[in-house]
């Protein structure tokens, strides 16, 4: 049988051997836990505790502020040591409350699930929200908001993410081998919301086991498990609902344009516990691996752990380090050093030593065609990066550059290794200022 | 023979009566002031006015809706002869020049990442803001360079961008190009500038850069009139320019230049003859 999938896209190696057999270990509490207010796409939390006051595990420590926003909690019980600018994965130092663990990891009082049947759907949103549930696929863009579409938009399917196509990462694979019924629990939620008629279960075809596993916990339901062709960018939202449902979202428009929402695998089970045990997302779980760490593992880590003690957790790094990534090697951000903590998005941490993320010169395009091949937005590459490097943006913006979603096929396959997406978002950024200025 | 020269002579004649006709039907009729006020701008078409290039200028000029004296490139000159041409007073104002607040160059100020990306200051800010430690400093990377019309603007060899006294016009087309606010437009007499950009505080910069302005308030001791210590940076006060020179030898961190005694390190500008008067070549 040919796998459903996507036009474009490419296959890098996705040397997910490293971490895929390792169970999920639980990450040791650092000395201080650093929980940035800003961790989500949308406003950032305003910090609602001082310096000195005594915090339990899920308390309230930076308040929502918006509605394209979420609270920030706790991530274990103990004292405000902290309020101030601290590094940040974005590369600067931002808001943070900085917690000196008690060593108790004592839950915050009164934490109790009610029966998601005998809430109403407003107060369903209401918890998934003061949870502070974000697509924990990396984008991490508030739960609630999508769960609350526009009345013109009906939707009609559900989709959940479990591709994990960027190499390396392997928290949703392990996670839905060994949380199976959680995932399953949080869907149900999931669907009972939106009042979807269809809900399907994408995976690539690269993770066997976590297909078996899934079809299992989901007989009996109405959820269809997919098996998806191994190829990148598979998970990427609008290529996802392309394989699926063969549906194309249309230029500038959003998934629930073709009556669909995507939701991450990690998003569902953190949507189950919000409901069923009324726990906050204070915990993920991050792949830590690539070639310059001593022993790769799949961690479940509070948030605001800083990313040297997930090194020191797994046996530290191998020499020298030339590269650090949170997140995958095709679309994680690149780090100054390890200060930086974790937060929400982080799917992984990657390390590389000197030589093991080669980057050649630039050189001048030779017309290949190789990026135009990969892209699977379908939009030219080349031409808008060359219209962004003599400022031309309008030109730029007559190419479709605001379709790009920054995957990396481009730069990733280009021979001449040509920075295009950092020219293309250049060009985006700049179309965006334009279009703001009115 | 004869048939085909009468007939094309009969075509040529027609289609010039056609366009005679059409050249009085649809003639436009243009101020001549507008056309003289045309010829006397510098021609640049460089923007610096807020119209989109001089013709532009010139008639918004000529139909009484544009100040007279906003040609920077053109300087005093081009502003007497507008004034002229329209029979009104109108003297230019002081000439400007614009400065890069920086000697932070990539031997004397740490790099936080190492940047392989575009050559591009802006598309360098974007990530973690930009790869110079110093969140005020020059990042080297020629943006200014390449947008300044009049080729006023060198990058040393350590990446450092120096503006030329004579050849800038005070367009500031840098300025708006530039994403870390490193230019300053001053009056072209002042040659004494505090080089200097960052508002952390003395101890970190420090840290970072070996030029920095570190606000210890000496250059403010020795001539309280001609500095002021703002958000941890101190600032000449142009007004008291010819005073502030006293202080430039006593600056611990050596961040206070007197172009009249030369450009900042590695620059091939010369220092120029008469400080105060070179510049606009008018
Ligand atoms: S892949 Fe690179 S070399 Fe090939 S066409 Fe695209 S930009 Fe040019
Ligand atoms: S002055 Fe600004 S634009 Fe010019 S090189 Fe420095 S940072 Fe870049
Ligand atoms: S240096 Fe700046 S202000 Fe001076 S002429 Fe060049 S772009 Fe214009
Ligand atoms: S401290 Fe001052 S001189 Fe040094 S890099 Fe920053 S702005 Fe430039």
């Amino acid at each position: 049988m040919r796998l459903k999938s996507f036009p474009g896209g490419l296959h890098p190696p996705d040397n997910k051997q490293f971490t895929a057999h390792k169970a999920i270990v639980d990450c040791p509490l650092p000395a201080e836990l650093v929980i940035p207010l800003s961790q989500h796409i949308g406003a950032p939390a305003d910090a609602c505790v001082k310096v000195g006051d005594l915090v339990a595990k899920g308390e309230v420590v930076g308040q929502a502020r918006g509605f394209v926003s979420v609270p920030v909690h706790a991530s274990t019980s103990g004292a405000v040591v902290a309020v101030e600018p601290r590094p940040h994965p974005a590369g600067k130092p931002l808001p943070a409350v900085v917690i000196k663990p008690d060593g108790e990891d004592r839950w915050i009082d009164g934490l109790a699930g009610i029966p998601a049947e005998e809430q109403d759907d407003e107060s369903l949103r209401d918890r998934i929200r003061a949870a502070g549930i974000v697509g924990l696929g990396g984008a991490t863009f508030p739960t609630h908001v999508k769960l609350t579409p526009p009345g013109d938009k009906p939707i009609d399917t559900l989709i959940l993410n479990g591709v994990e196509c960027e190499p390396y990462l392997t928290a949703d694979h392990r996670l839905m081998l060994e949380n199976p019924e959680r995932i399953v629990d949080g869907i149900t939620i999931l669907q009972r919301l939106l009042g979807v008629r269809r809900t399907l279960l994408g995976i690539e075809a690269n993770k066997p086991d976590a297909i078996a596993v899934m079809t299992k916990a989901c007989a009996g339901t109405s959820i269809e498990v997919v098996a998806l062709a191994v190829k990148y960018p598979q998970g990427a939202e609008k290529q996802l609902i392309l394989a699926l449902i063969g549906k194309e979202v249309p230029s500038g428009g959003l998934p629930m344009d073709v009556g669909v929402v995507v939701q991450n695998v990690g998003t569902a089970a953190a949507v189950a516990d919000a409901v069923r045990h009324g726990r906050p997302l204070v915990e993920r779980i991050a792949t830590v691996s690539g070639p310059a760490i001593a022993n790769p593992q799949n961690l479940r880590v509070r948030i605001g752990t800083p990313l040297s003690h997930l090194v020191a957790v797994c046996g530290g790094a191998k020499g020298e380090l030339a590269k650090i990534i949170m997140g995958g090697p095709m679309m994680g951000s690149a780090q100054l050093g390890l200060e930086a903590p974790v937060t929400r998005g982080t799917s992984g941490l990657l390390l590389f030593g000197p030589g093991q993320f080669p980057r050649a010169p630039e050189g001048p395009c030779i017309r290949c065609g190789r990026c135009v091949r990969a892209c699977p937005a379908h939009i030219l590459p080349t031409a808008i990066a060359a219209c962004a490097r003599l400022d031309r943006f309008d030109e730029a913006e007559g190419f479709d550059a605001m379709d790009c979603i920054e995957c990396g096929c481009c730069t990733y396959t280009c021979p001449a290794a040509i920075p295009l997406v950092q020219a293309i978002r250049q060009a985006k950024a700049a179309i965006l200022a334009k279009r703001r200025k009115g | 023979m004869l048939a085909s020269i009468l007939s094309l002579g009969g075509i040529g004649l027609l289609a010039a009566l056609a366009l005679g006709l059409a050249a009085r039907k649809f003639a436009v009729e243009v101020d001549p002031r507008e056309l003289a006020i045309l010829e006397v701008l510098s021609g640049a078409n460089c923007g610096a006015c807020g119209y989109p290039g001089c013709g532009a200028y010139a008639k918004a000029v000529a139909g009484g809706t544009a100040d007279p004296t906003l040609c920077t490139p053109g300087g005093a000159g081009t502003v007497a002869q507008i004034a002229h041409i329209l029979g009104v007073e109108a003297t230019a104002a002081e000439p400007q020049v614009a400065v890069v607040r920086c000697q932070g160059d990539n031997d004397r100020a740490k790099l936080k990442y190492h940047y392989l990306g575009i050559y591009d200051c802006t598309a360098a800010q974007r990530i973690a803001d930009g790869p110079k430690s110093c969140p005020g400093g020059c990042l080297g990377l020629g943006t200014c360079a390449r947008v300044c019309p009049f080729g006023a603007i060198e990058m040393t060899a350590a990446g450092l961008a120096v503006i030329s006294r004579e050849k800038c016009t005070g367009c500031r087309k840098c300025i708006a190009a530039c994403p870390r606010q490193v230019i300053a437009m001053a009056p072209l007499r002042a040659t004494v500038h505090v080089l200097c950009n960052s508002q952390d505080k003395g101890a970190l910069v420090r840290k970072y850069c070996q030029v920095g302005c570190i606000a210890c308030q000496i250059c403010h001791k020795t001539v309280p009139a001609a500095y002021v210590i703002e958000n941890s940076l101190a600032r000449v006060v142009y007004e008291h320019q010819e005073e502030a020179a006293a202080a430039v030898a006593k600056c611990p961190t050596r961040c206070i230049r007197d172009f009249a005694e030369g450009y900042p390190e590695g620059s091939r500008f010369s220092a120029p003859t008469c400080p105060t008067t070179a510049g606009r070549a008018a």
